[in-house]
C-alpha cells in the first residue's frame, strides 16, 4: 500500500463523477475465502468498497471461541479479525486495499474496542456501528457500557490510524432493528451518532438509513437526514449518506430480491446518497455467496446508472413531518446533558428515545411502529417520546399473525405481482411467489 | 405450561423472539423471555430461577448447531435441569439445509427435539408436554 486510502475521501469522489460507491455485506472465516471474495468485490463492474464482515463469536467477545473455531475449522458467519492476527488480515488485504479500493469492518459489536485494534493493526482505518445502533438490538450489553466502550472505540479509531490517514466511522443508527421503525427514529438516531463520533475525534462518519416499506417516504427521510447532516454535525467534518438496501424479511423470489435491490439503488441516487449496501437474491435463505454479492452489485449498480442524476432539491420532506420529528428527537437528546455519552442514556432511560420492538432491558418498551393502509410506516404508540402517534394505527392489538404480515409486508409485495418502487403494477399480475416461510423458530 | 424462551449465545436476532412470544402467548403459554445472546451459565441461571416446565431455543444466525450443543450439554450437567425438556429451533449452519449429522449429534446431548422452523411441529411437541402434565 503506497498511500493511506481515505473512505470518505473515495465516496466523495465518486459522488462528484455521479457514481453510487456499491457495497456487500461478506465475511468468511477462512482468510483464502475472504480474501477471494475482496478481490472479486474489488473486480465487479461497478464503483466498490470492500467489507470484512465479522463473524458473530468476535462480535460478542468471545476471542476463545472464535480462535476454537479457527482451529478446528468450523465454518463460521464473519471473519474473525481479531482471531487470525494481523499478519494473516495484511495477507488477506495485500495488493488489494488501497486508495481505488477502500475495505470497511462490519461488526455489531457493543464493545468494539477489540475489533478496532485489530483492524488498526492490520492497517484499516473504516468501520461502523454506534453506542445505542450496536447495542440495542444486538445482545445484553448495558447501554452505559456499550457507551463508554464506544467512546474508547472512538477515540482509538481517531488517534490510532497511520500518519496522513483520515478514519472512517459510520454509524447504524438508520437501521436499529431493521425493520417497523418509524423514519424519525431512524433519522434522529444517525445524527446523533454521527455527533457522538465527531465528539470522540472522528473527522469523517457517515449517516445511515436502512430502505423501509415506501420509496415516497423513505425519500423524505434521506432528504431529511441530509439535512439534519448539515445543520448539526461540525462544518470541517467530512459526511456522506449510506443507504442499506432492505435489511428485513427479504422477497424468496430471485425476481422479488432483484427488484427489491434495484429500487433501493434507486432511491440512492434519487435521495443523493454517496453509498448503497446491498442485499442479495439468496438473503432470504442463508448467507449469500461471493457470486451471488458479486451479481448483486452488479445489479444495483446497473440500475443506478440508469437512474440518471439526483433529483434537484424539490423540497420534498425537507421540512415535512419526519424532519421535524428526527429534529424534535435530537434537541431533546441534546438538551439533556451537554456530554452526550450522558444525554444518549438519560433519554432511553426517560423514554424520550424508545426503539419499537427492541428487547433491551435498557429500552422502555412503549413505542410501537406499524405499516398504515398505503403502506407507509406510522407510530402506533410513542411512549414517552416527545411525538405524536396516529390514534387510528394503535386501535388494532397486535397479534402473531398479524407481527408476521407486518415483518412479511415488503416481502409479500415484491414476490407477487410486478410492481416497481412507485407502486405501478406491471405485466400480468402472475403470483410467482413460492408459499411463505414462517419466520425461522 | 411456563415456557423459558431464549436465544442462544452468539445470535443478536430479536425478531423471532418477539414473534415467538405472541405465538405461544396466544396457546395460552405463560413466557419467559432471556433475550438474545444467552450464553449457557445465564440460561442455567435462567431455568433455575424460573423453574419453567419447558425451554424453547431459537437460533438463526448460523451458529445454531455449536451454540445449541454447548447450551444442552450445559443444562444437562445440572441435577436440578436433567429432565427439563428443551427444544431448538431455527437455523443449525451457514450452509441453509439441515445436517441430520448434527441433529443426531443435539439428540444425544439432551435436546428433546430439533424443529428446523416448523411452527406446527413447535406447536404439537408442546401439546403433547402439556398433555403429559395433566395428572393421570
Amino acid at each position: 500500500m503506497d498511500r493511506p486510502p481515505a473512505f470518505g475521501t473515495f465516496v466523495a469522489a465518486a459522488s462528484a463523477a455521479g457514481r453510487l460507491v456499491v457495497q456487500p455485506r461478506m465475511g468468511f472465516g477462512d482468510p483464502a475465502r475472504m480474501r477471494d471474495g475482496l478481490a472479486r468485490t474489488r473486480a465487479a463492474t461497478a464503483r466498490t468498497a470492500g467489507t470484512l464482515t465479522v463473524d458473530s463469536y468476535t462480535r460478542v467477545g468471545d476471542l476463545a471461541t472464535a480462535r476454537a473455531a479457527v482451529a478446528d475449522g468450523t465454518r463460521l458467519n464473519g471473519y474473525p479479525i481479531a482471531a487470525h492476527g494481523p499478519d494473516t488480515t495484511r495477507g488477506v488485504l495485500d495488493g488489494l486495499h488501497g486508495p481505488d479500493f477502500p475495505v470497511q469492518v462490519r461488526h455489531g459489536s457493543a464493545r468494539p474496542e477489540p475489533i478496532v485494534r485489530a483492524l488498526a493493526a492490520a492497517g484499516l482505518d473504516a468501520t461502523e456501528g454506534g453506542p445505542v445502533s450496536y447495542c440495542l438490538p444486538y445482545g445484553r450489553t448495558p447501554l452505559r457500557d456499550s457507551v463508554a466502550a464506544w467512546a474508547r472505540a472512538c477515540e482509538l479509531l481517531a488517534t490510532g490510524a497511520r500518519p496522513g490517514a483520515v478514519p472512517h466511522l459510520e454509524s447504524f443508527g438508520g437501521c436499529l432493528l431493521g425493520q417497523l421503525c418509524p423514519p424519525g427514529l431512524l433519522v434522529a438516531m444517525s445524527v446523533l451518532e454521527c455527533l457522538f463520533f465527531t465528539r470522540y475525534g472522528l473527522r469523517s462518519v457517515s449517516l445511515s438509513y436502512a430502505q423501509q416499506t415506501d420509496a415516497g417516504q423513505d425519500e423524505e427521510a434521506l432528504r431529511a437526514l441530509h439535512r439534519l447532516a448539515g445543520e448539526f454535525l461540525p462544518r470541517d467534518v467530512d459526511h456522506h449518506v449510506v443507504l442499506y438496501t432492505y435489511m428485513g424479511v427479504y422477497p424468496r423470489t430471485e425476481q422479488g430480491a432483484t427488484r427489491l435491490l434495484e429500487a433501493s439503488a434507486r432511491l440512492a441516487v434519487r435521495s443523493g446518497a454517496g453509498r448503497l449496501i446491498v442485499k442479495t437474491a439468496a438473503e432470504a435463505h442463508r448467507i449469500p455467496t461471493v457470486e451471488e454479492n458479486v451479481r448483486a452489485l452488479e445489479t444495483a449498480a446497473a440500475a443506478a446508472a440508469l437512474a440518471g442524476p439526483a433529483a434537484p432539491g424539490t423540497g420534498t420532506g425537507e421540512d415535512g413531518e419526519i424532519y421535524q420529528e428526527a429534529r424534535t428527537l435530537v434537541e431533546t437528546v441534546l438538551g439533556l446533558h451537554p456530554d452526550l455519552s450522558r444525554a444518549l442514556t438519560a433519554a432511553f432511560a426517560r423514554g424520550l428515545l424508545d426503539v419499537p420492538f427492541c428487547l433491551h432491558p435498557d429500552n422502555a418498551g412503549r413505542s410501537l411502529g406499524c405499516i398504515d393502509s398505503g403502506g407507509r410506516l406510522r407510530w402506533a404508540r410513542t411512549g414517552a417520546m416527545p411525538l405524536r402517534a396516529d390514534a387510528a394505527a394503535g386501535a388494532a392489538p397486535l397479534t402473531s399473525s398479524g407481527l408476521l404480515g407486518a415483518l412479511n409486508h415488503v416481502a409479500d409485495r415484491y414476490d407477487s405481482p410486478r410492481r416497481d418502487d412507485t407502486g405501478t403494477e406491471h405485466g400480468d399480475g402472475r403470483h410467482d411467489r413460492p408459499p411463505a416461510t414462517p419466520l425461522p423458530v | 405450561m411456563k415456557i423459558l424462551l431464549s436465544g442462544t449465545a452468539s445470535d443478536s436476532h430479536t425478531w423471532n423472539l418477539v414473534y415467538l412470544r405472541l405465538f405461544l402467548e396466544e396457546q395460552g403459554h405463560e413466557v419467559v423471555g432471556l433475550g438474545p445472546c444467552v450464553d449457557a451459565e445465564l440460561l442455567v441461571a435462567g431455568c433455575l430461577r424460573h423453574a419453567p416446565d419447558t425451554v424453547v431455543l431459537s437460533s438463526v444466525n448460523g451458529h445454531g448447531y455449536r451454540d445449541g450443543l454447548t447450551a444442552v450439554r450445559r443444562l444437562r450437567a445440572e441435577p436440578a435441569l436433567a429432565g427439563l425438556p428443551v427444544v431448538l429451533g431455527g437455523k443449525l449452519g451457514v450452509a441453509g439445509h439441515r445436517q441430520e449429522a448434527d441433529v443426531s449429534a443435539l439428540t444425544e446431548a439432551g435436546c428433546d427435539a430439533v424443529l428446523g422452523e416448523d411452527l406446527d411441529a413447535l406447536r404439537g411437541f408442546l401439546a403433547a408436554r402439556a398433555r403429559r402434565e395433566v395428572p393421570a
